[in-house]
């Protein structure tokens, strides 16, 4: 099929406020999707997909807490079986959902925010009345009107006790509408910016039990609103103690407590309006986004500007949190592949550096960089990180922060060695100002020779010089480390900045841009080799060929053009007519992937150096500019696919738009998702339903091939065989599972080797009877999982099934046959 | 949920000397007793058997000392002219020293007058030594010859005249009771055997020779002269083994310490330098007031004499080893009780549960953590941290001006405060590591408290102590710069007229001076 452009790294989950459960589940927008995640092991437990859009606002349904509903920008309410993850009704609206409210007190209608017709910037409050009828979509095309001239951010309306009124902010008027007495009260805070005070509102959270409201404003204020049923006697209290703008409010489940939080990432709890006691939960890492808490008020949970969901418990302690890929505005690291986890490096929390794993899409650490404390507070200079670079085999990893002055960027290059004992890097060597100005390009000799002495750092600075980085070894025996890393050699070409460096691939030659000029070094003696230019224009990116076109020297200018000299001849083999902003060489093959970027459009071209005609172009590959590409080593080589994609067969390419969107490159059929945490989420999404059944199917499934080939039966055989229903009994959270008395004489069994058939025979018996029933049971319920696997169809299990069908499992396969699969095709 | 994080106090690689174990062991001496004799002290010698007294040879006299004594315990006075090299032999009960009258005389350590007189020698006797067999003298004398002597007999065994220039010093091997080695002016070391008539072998050693020692094996020679001191291999024909010049005037005297393992030279240049006999470097120095012209080390290494071209005689005595016998003493019962538990080692299958280790914080660290900026400047600006340890003044200054309140936190001072933070800027701007961060504090403070000048004579004392500094600096950095183009100059001419080679050089130079600069 065609090149697929595949969004992976998750989605952000700063839709909407997450939602509790009844039974401890946690409910968050991410991006198009819903995802269930348990509280008590942050695993996902659930993605529920079929928006086209954002998710814009989830709540519970408050006739049926199984059921949650959600709103999205596509137009649409869903109503989810959030346990099962399956769509129960689809609502449509027509317009775009802003937010979404439910109240107990109205049984069949939602409120929404819609923008307002005709009008641009303006939002109305509008009650949907959801139609019951019996078909699975539904036009909602009752809509009343509430309020008018609303915000378009959900934390600006806010329901009050009972709900008896709707409380809505935006700029600095407060509305007040009360259903029953159908009253419209409006209150107006001073306009004009005071000293060090700005009234506008920002957020609005009413009292469960009295008739307070607390509002947040843009100066860190915090307003408790009472007596609003008169026009002119209301009055207000302030609380203040935060400095900036406060991003969220919540009141505990019985109004004794207020949860409020903001930009300097501290959860503070304010006890009694009167007295101002308060609590502080500091340091949470980033700014707070929003805040809900639990329907028994002994969980609260903070959503976080840098996609994380941090749970905490009622006492104001840290529970636990769930971390996603940490979307830094600007990755100036660019992205970076560990050699040693293959996860990809890059700018994280500010002053870390995140390596987050494709293949399970979590983050796999965080790793402190800067050591120091973050104050959150806008407009600080703070130092984060700028470079990274691995050395081939992992070992070594060097780093660079700068914090902007206004003489001198504050330089700190630092060297970290990977300690085996401790899994982590440590600190080994640490340069203050390695450059007197900004470090422009850093890498290692990329050699894979163990030698030591063969490792060296080259940087290149706008300080007109590069540096060669050398590991000394300290003679003394009783110091406390054995090697650190200094200055070697400073090279410098008539008084240019270097912008770039490059080793080639047997670390003979290093290639340093000297703004038009390309400079070629021996490594050894640190001697000019000779020179290449293509003027006019600087050099962008530079990058050696490798295997078979090693003798090539790739380079791009920012006039658009892309040049490459042979080194042999020293002379220019071929130049291209393309404004290239990323120029990636795969690590494993000669190919070597430019992304240009012309009228609006990225495009992609993959090439051999040796030869000027691409071997694959991908015109507008995405709207986006892509500012940063890598090619992540696969782990097993594709053997299959077809020819023209033989590029992608040992590596796969990534992407990072300026939207900070990571993309891939697919060449699977639409069906097959590459999500990955849907391989992930595969076997826990069946679990809920009868996760012994899968067991179970497995191991009679073995039985039957192992009655095949009875006669050439091979212990390890049986081994491998047995390997995977043991790992899916292990990954099995333990609440699902059925006793373990029940479970042990399976599991012994499919430990053994002997020629015990007979016996293992019995039990499979046994088993099969059982499973039938389960399947009985819930057939229902089976279905919907069977779908599920359908979909991800990354499940080898789900195979293994089909090759060999049992009755029974035929029976369900023709039931989802006859399933409605129209939404899938909204992947 | 991260902990705080405390201010990180960047550390320095400290400049000049390691500590080693070298450092630490000869470091371990009390401050150092002076005794003023009459005249340049030119030999100091430790009687092998204890208490261990030792000989002084200055001027017209030999002053014995005991261990402690700061008054000499005996005297040998009985010298018309100048004494010199007063040895004491392997019992300790003998003493020989020569004279400037040309004899050599023999003294009971435990009497008055002299046992013995030797003359022979027409010139003045510097060195005189015992054979190991006990019962011989050699002695070296600025007649050009070197003698033997019978103690019973007192007569002349042997005579060689073989050197060309004054024979300064000596030394008996204490395997062979035959063998001696000389040294003299005339840049050579010759060894004798008392069997033979003239010398077996003669060493180059290119300096005239001021002191000599072998080996307690026999197998190696040391000798000094000029700047170097050289080791040569005795056995293998006299073979120079290593060259050493770490001292940059004439070497004087030599001595080994009494393992044998440390090889010790005294210098006209003041230093006395510590050697590895394995590695041949140097791993301690000493340094005193006057050139130094004798020195020895009493077994165990317990004294370090070391005589003077002025007459004064150093004396160190090594500390006494610390005893951890107190804390034992100190274990009372109720200790014991809450210590119960603490000795229980892990068995294989327990499970252990760590505590959480309470952190400490500075006290900086807790007013920053709770964002008192003002009062986090104050705490570092305490005499015992402001002087003792400027790295956390400045690293505190630095984090706030990375929090934005550094001026507010500068601000609002009173006279006394300004006066003591200026006082430190004042000081510390012109140091590389510091000057960054100090010239914005400086910059800041100028600028804060510009409406207030002329008010307090003590804080324009002090702005104008700053200025001045700078000033200062700046003239330095000038100058260097200078330097600095010259040095550029001349290896533009000496280098060869290759690019590439000369942007090296540049750059290599560069950084060169400047280090060497701020060292």
């Amino acid at each position: 099929g065609p090149l697929r452009v595949v969004r992976c790294g998750g989605s952000a989950l700063r839709g909407a406020r997450a939602v509790f459960s009844a039974d401890s589940y946690l409910l968050c927008a991410a991006g198009d999707f819903v995802k269930v995640y348990s509280v008590s092991t942050e695993e996902t437990l659930q993605l529920m997909g079929g928006h086209a859009e954002l998710v814009t606002g989830i709540q519970l349904n408050p006739q049926n807490h199984m059921q949650l509903y959600s709103s999205s920008l596509d137009g649409s309410i869903k109503l989810w079986d959030f346990m099962d993850g399956i769509p129960i009704k689809t609502f449509t609206v027509g317009s775009k959902l802003l937010a979404l409210y439910t109240l107990a007190s109205v049984e069949d209608s939602v409120f929404v925010v819609i923008p307002k017709k005709g009008e641009r910037d303006t939002f109305q409050l509008v009650s949907v009345k959801l139609p019951k009828g019996a078909g699975q979509d539904l036009e909602a095309k009752e809509l009343s009107v509430v309020l008018d001239d609303v915000g378009a951010s959900p934390k600006q309306i806010a329901f009050g006790r009972e709900g008896g009124y709707v409380v809505s902010v935006k700029e600095v008027s407060l509305q007040v509408y009360f259903f029953k007495r159908k009253l419209l009260n409006r209150f107006s805070l001073r306009a004009v910016k005071t000293k060090g005070g700005d009234n506008q509102f920002s957020c609005v959270a009413c009292h469960p039990t009295e008739d307070c409201i607390a509002t947040g404003h843009a100066d860190g204020k915090i307003r408790l609103w009472r007596n609003f049923h008169h026009r002119k006697e209301y009055t207000y209290s302030t609380l203040h103690w935060h400095h900036d703008i406060v991003m969220d409010l919540a009141f505990s489940m019985e109004g004794t407590r207020l949860l409020s939080g903001g930009v300097e990432s501290v959860l503070v709890q304010w006890h009694n309006e009167s007295s101002c006691q308060k609590d502080f939960l500091p340091r949470l890492g980033s700014p707070i986004e929003y805040i809900s808490m639990s329907a028994d008020g002994a969980l609260c949970c903070t959503l976080h500007t840098d996609n994380r969901i941090t749970i905490i418990n009622s006492n104001l302690r840290f529970s636990r949190s769930i971390q996603g890929l940490i979307k830094s505005r600007d990755v100036k690291t660019g992205l970076v592949v560990d050699p040693r986890t293959k996860a990809l490096v890059m700018n994280g929390e500010p002053g870390h550096l995140q390596f987050y794993c494709l293949q399970s899409d979590q983050q796999l650490f965080s790793l402190d960089i800067v050591q120091r404390q973050y104050i959150h507070e806008a407009g600080l200079k703070q130092s984060d990180l700028v470079k990274v670079a691995f050395s081939a085999q992992g070992t070594w990893l060097a780093t660079v922060e700068e914090r902007e002055e206004v003489t001198d960027p504050e330089l700190e290059l630092k060297l970290w060695f990977f300690e085996e004992e401790t899994q982590s890097f440590k600190l080994n060597t640490r340069i203050n100002t390695p450059h007197d100005n900004h470090i422009t390009d850093m890498c290692f000799r990329d050699m894979d020779e163990l030698e030591d002495d063969s490792l060296i750092l080259v940087t290149t600075g706008r300080d007109c010089v590069f540096k060669v980085w050398a590991m000394v070894e300290d003679t003394d025996p009783e110091a406390q480390q054995s090697v650190s890393w200094s200055c070697d050699f400073v090279g410098s070409y008539h008084n240019y900045q270097a912008t770039n460096c490059c080793f080639s691939e047997d670390g003979s030659l290093l290639a340093v841009s000297f703004e038009e000029t390309v400079t070629l070094w021996d490594s050894v003696t640190w001697d000019l080799k000779c020179t290449f230019c293509h003027p006019p224009g600087n050099i962008r990116n530079i990058c050696f060929g490798r295997l078979t076109c090693s003798k090539y020297l790739i380079g791009a200018t920012d006039y658009g053009f892309l040049c490459c000299w042979n080194l042999l001849t020293c002379a220019l083999e071929w130049s291209a007519h393309l404004n290239v902003v990323v120029l990636q060489p795969d690590p494993l093959s000669e190919h070597i992937a430019a992304v240009s970027w012309l009228s609006k459009e990225s495009s992609l071209f993959v090439f051999k150096p040796n030869e000027p005609r691409p071997i694959y172009i991908q015109r507008n590959l995405c709207k986006e500019k892509i500012l940063l590409a890598a090619f992540v080593p696969r782990d097993e080589p594709e053997t299959t696919g077809p020819e023209k994609y033989l590029w992608l067969r040992r590596s796969q390419l990534f992407f990072l738009t300026d939207t900070q969107e990571l993309m891939t490159l697919s060449t699977k059929p639409l069906e097959e998702r590459l999500t990955p945490s849907s391989k992930q989420l595969a076997v826990e999404e069946s679990l809920p339903v009868t996760p012994f059944s899968l067991l179970l199917g497995k191991h009679r499934h073995q039985h039957s091939e192992e009655d095949i080939d009875l006669g050439k039966l091979v212990v390890q055989n049986k081994h491998e065989q047995a390997s995977p229903a043991v790992k899916e009994l292990l990954h099995t959270p333990a609440h699902v599972l059925p006793s373990a008395s029940f479970l042990c004489p399976i599991f012994i069994n499919s430990l053994l080797i002997s020629k015990e058939n007979k016996s293992a025979e019995e039990v499979a018996d046994e088993v099969e009877m059982e499973s039938e029933k389960t399947e009985d049971d819930s057939d229902e319920e089976r279905d919907v999982t069977e779908m599920e696997q359908e979909d991800t169809s990354h499940m080898e299990l789900l195979g293994e099934i089909t090759c060999k069908l049992s009755k029974s499992q035929e029976k369900e396969l023709r039931k989802i046959r006859k399933m409605d699969y129209s939404w899938i095709s909204a992947f | 949920m991260a902990a705080y994080r405390p201010v990180a106090v960047p550390a320095c690689p400290k400049l000049g000397e390691k500590i080693t174990q070298d450092t630490l062991y000869w470091r371990g001496y009390k401050t150092p007793v002076q005794i003023k004799e009459f005249g340049a002290v030119n030999k100091i010698d430790f009687s092998p058997v204890p208490p261990y007294n030792y000989a002084v040879t200055a001027s017209s006299r030999i002053h014995i000392y005991g261990r402690y004594s700061q008054e000499p315990i005996k005297t040998f006075s009985r010298f018309r002219d100048a004494a010199y090299c007063a040895t004491y032999r392997d019992d300790g009960r003998l003493l020989a020293a020569g004279s400037e009258d040309g004899s050599v005389r023999l003294f009971d350590v435990s009497g008055k007058a002299p046992l013995r007189q030797f003359d022979g020698h027409n010139k003045p006797v510097h060195v005189v030594g015992f054979l190991s067999d006990k019962y011989r003298i050699f002695s070296g004398g600025d007649d050009y010859s070197s003698s033997l002597w019978d103690i019973p007999s007192a007569t002349e065994i042997v005579s060689y005249s073989e050197h060309t220039d004054y024979v300064r010093c000596g030394c008996a091997s204490k395997v062979n009771a035959d063998v001696f080695i000389t040294g003299s002016y005339d840049h050579t070391v010759k060894l004798f055997d008392a069997r033979t008539k003239g010398s077996v072998m003669t060493i180059e050693h290119g300096h005239p020779v001021e002191s000599v020692l072998l080996f307690p094996s026999g197998g190696l020679l040391v000798s000094a002269g000029g700047r170097y001191v050289k080791v040569w291999d005795v056995l293998k024909g006299g073979q120079l083994l290593v060259s050493l010049k770490n001292h940059h005037k004439t070497v004087t005297c030599l001595c080994l310490n009494s393992s044998g393992q440390r090889l010790l030279s005294g210098s006209l240049d003041r230093h006395v330098k510590i050697y590895s006999t394995t590695s041949y470097k140097v791993v301690h120095s000493f340094n005193y007031a006057t050139s130094i012209l004798s020195l020895a080390l009493s077994p165990e290494d317990e004294t370090l004499v070391v005589g003077m071209t002025n007459g004064v005689l150093n004396v160190k005595h090594r500390k006494p080893e610390e005893r951890n016998e107190k804390f034992q003493k100190k274990r009372q019962p109720a200790y014991r009780t809450y210590v119960k538990g603490r000795t229980y080692m892990p068995k294989q299958e327990d499970f252990c549960v760590s505590k959480p280790v309470k952190r400490v914080l500075r006290k900086y660290d807790k007013l920053l953590k709770s964002f008192e900026s003002s009062k986090a400047l104050d705490a570092v600006l305490e005499p015992p941290i402001m002087l003792h340890t400027p790295e956390v003044t400045v690293a505190v200054m630095q984090e706030l001006h990375r929090r934005g309140t550094l001026r507010s936190a500068l601000a609002g001072r009173d006279e006394k405060q300004v006066n003591l933070l200026l006082t430190f800027v004042a000081r510390r701007v012109i140091e590389p590591r510091f000057t960054p961060v100090l010239v914005t504090v400086a910059d800041m403070i100028t600028d804060i408290y510009q409406p207030v000048v002329g008010q307090s004579a003590i804080v324009d004392k002090q702005f104008l102590k700053l200025q001045e500094a700078i000033g200062k600096e700046i003239d330095y950095q000038e100058e260097l710069l200078e330097v600095l183009g010259m040095m550029d100059t001349l290896f533009a001419t000496f280098t060869k007229k290759r690019d590439i080679h000369l942007e090296e050089n540049k750059s290599n130079g560069l950084t060169e001076t400047i280090e060497t600069n701020r060292n």
